[in-house]
């Protein structure tokens, strides 16, 4: 009686909202295929102008890396200051710069 | 550090909580609960308004009234989404809430009698969500939280409508005006109990406050409400049905009369004058929609676009 099942299967959807910016998350839905994905995406996330261009994508096909790889990931970067501009002293009278 | 002390710093530091992370079975519990219990009431909250569509007295009130209806159930779908992420599944909590198992909110237990109750569930009902609502776009949960600034955002319109549909008609005639006093003396008390029981009878409140899920008690936001509202019914031309809401200078604030919380506990356990027939509806569209769905699937299935 009430064991899950799965009638549809997942999908990511993704909106760029307009020319010149990325395709951005915005939520997940249900449905057959990819047809029926993209229709739905358009009803559920773009009713008020939000996007000019939409994204579906299986959600089991995203590879994440996940909270456990987070220091093996992104520690290194973390003590790399001299990859940021604000590293270097310049006198102010230098211009342009 | 461990997997506790990292979800209490994230807690801690007013970060928030993203799917993957870990998190106390308590915290996803109640999580999936609050979230399903608000995606419920999103989709039974479409019925209420929804018996109106077909007799709303203008075209362009009977295209505003189906964009909203259409929000409701965009709302429920970004808040089933939202429970998704944390394990749940929608067509089981579908079922849940069909077979009583899981709640939504009281309010949409009444019955809408008159055009004006449209625009009133937009003024009160709207009104008392967005107090709700508003908070929780800071909820600890990541998905919650972008969810509730998407329906924030289109919750607005939702009030403007309804307080715009009720202007008119207190500029009509009278009789439009005494529909509109009829509708806000029936509203005005299921409107200040949407806001939960007292919170000295709310036992889960310090948790949900202390897990950052819940920003403010019961009785604040229901303040909130009543303070924010008082002086929109003066302007409306209408009076809140109680004999004791008067502006407190001291406490800066409106105090109001005591609620019927016996009322509110009635309607929860299932005895408010729509509970069976709100329930019986959507009990019928999802057996309604079964072939579609079934149909749909084996489509899909036969030209393996989607591998099944």
């Amino acid at each position: 009686m009430s064991e899950i099942r799965h009638e549809w299967p997942l999908f990511e959807v993704f909106v760029r909202a307009k020319r010149g910016l990325n395709h951005v998350h915005v939520g997940s839905l249900r449905a057959a295929d990819h047809a029926m994905a993209l229709h739905h995406a358009r009803d559920l996330y773009t009713r008020r102008n939000e996007g000019v261009s939409i994204w579906v994508v299986r959600s089991e096909d995203v590879v994440a890396s996940g909270p456990d790889d987070k220091d093996a990931f992104f520690a290194p970067s973390g003590d790399k200051a001299y990859r940021h501009p604000t590293y270097y002293s310049i006198p102010d009278s230098v211009p342009h710069i | 550090m461990s997997e506790e002390q990292a979800f209490a710093e994230v807690i801690d530091k007013d970060q928030r909580i993203e799917p993957r992370d870990w998190m106390p079975d308590g915290y996803r519990k109640t999580m999936i609960r609050q979230i399903a219990q608000h995606a419920h009431s999103e989709i039974i909250g479409m019925q209420p308004e929804g018996a109106w569509i077909t007799r709303a007295p203008s075209l362009r009130r009977k295209a505003i009234l189906l964009a909203k209806v259409q929000d409701e159930a965009g709302h429920g779908l970004y808040l089933y989404s939202a429970a998704e992420t944390l394990g749940a599944d929608r067509g089981d909590l579908t079922r849940r809430l069909i077979e009583g198992r899981q709640k939504y909110s009281s309010i949409f237990n009444y019955p809408t009698l008159t055009f004006a109750d449209v625009g009133v569930i937009g003024w009160l009902v709207d009104g008392a969500a967005i107090c709700n609502q508003v908070p929780l776009c800071r909820s600890s949960y990541g998905p919650y939280a972008r969810a509730m600034i998407r329906i924030c955002k289109e919750e607005s319109f939702h009030q403007r409508q309804g307080y715009e549909l009720l202007m008119t008609m207190m500029r009509g005639t009278e009789a439009q005006r005494e529909m509109v006093r009829d509708a806000v003396d029936r509203w005005w008390w299921p409107s200040l109990m949407m806001f939960g029981p007292p919170d000295a009878d709310s036992p889960n409140t310090a948790q949900s406050m202390a897990w950052k899920i819940k920003r403010h008690t019961n009785d604040e936001l229901r303040q909130r409400f009543v303070d924010m509202t008082v002086p929109q019914a003066e302007a409306l031309g209408v009076t809140l049905p109680d004999p004791d809401l008067r502006w407190n200078a001291e406490r800066e604030h409106y105090d109001f009369g005591a609620i019927d919380w016996s009322e509110l506990k009635r309607v929860i356990s299932g005895d408010g004058p729509m509970n069976a027939e709100r329930i019986a509806r959507r009990r019928q569209a999802d057996e309604d929609g079964a072939w579609v769905r079934e149909a749909a699937a084996a489509h899909a299935a036969k030209r393996t676009e989607v591998r099944a």
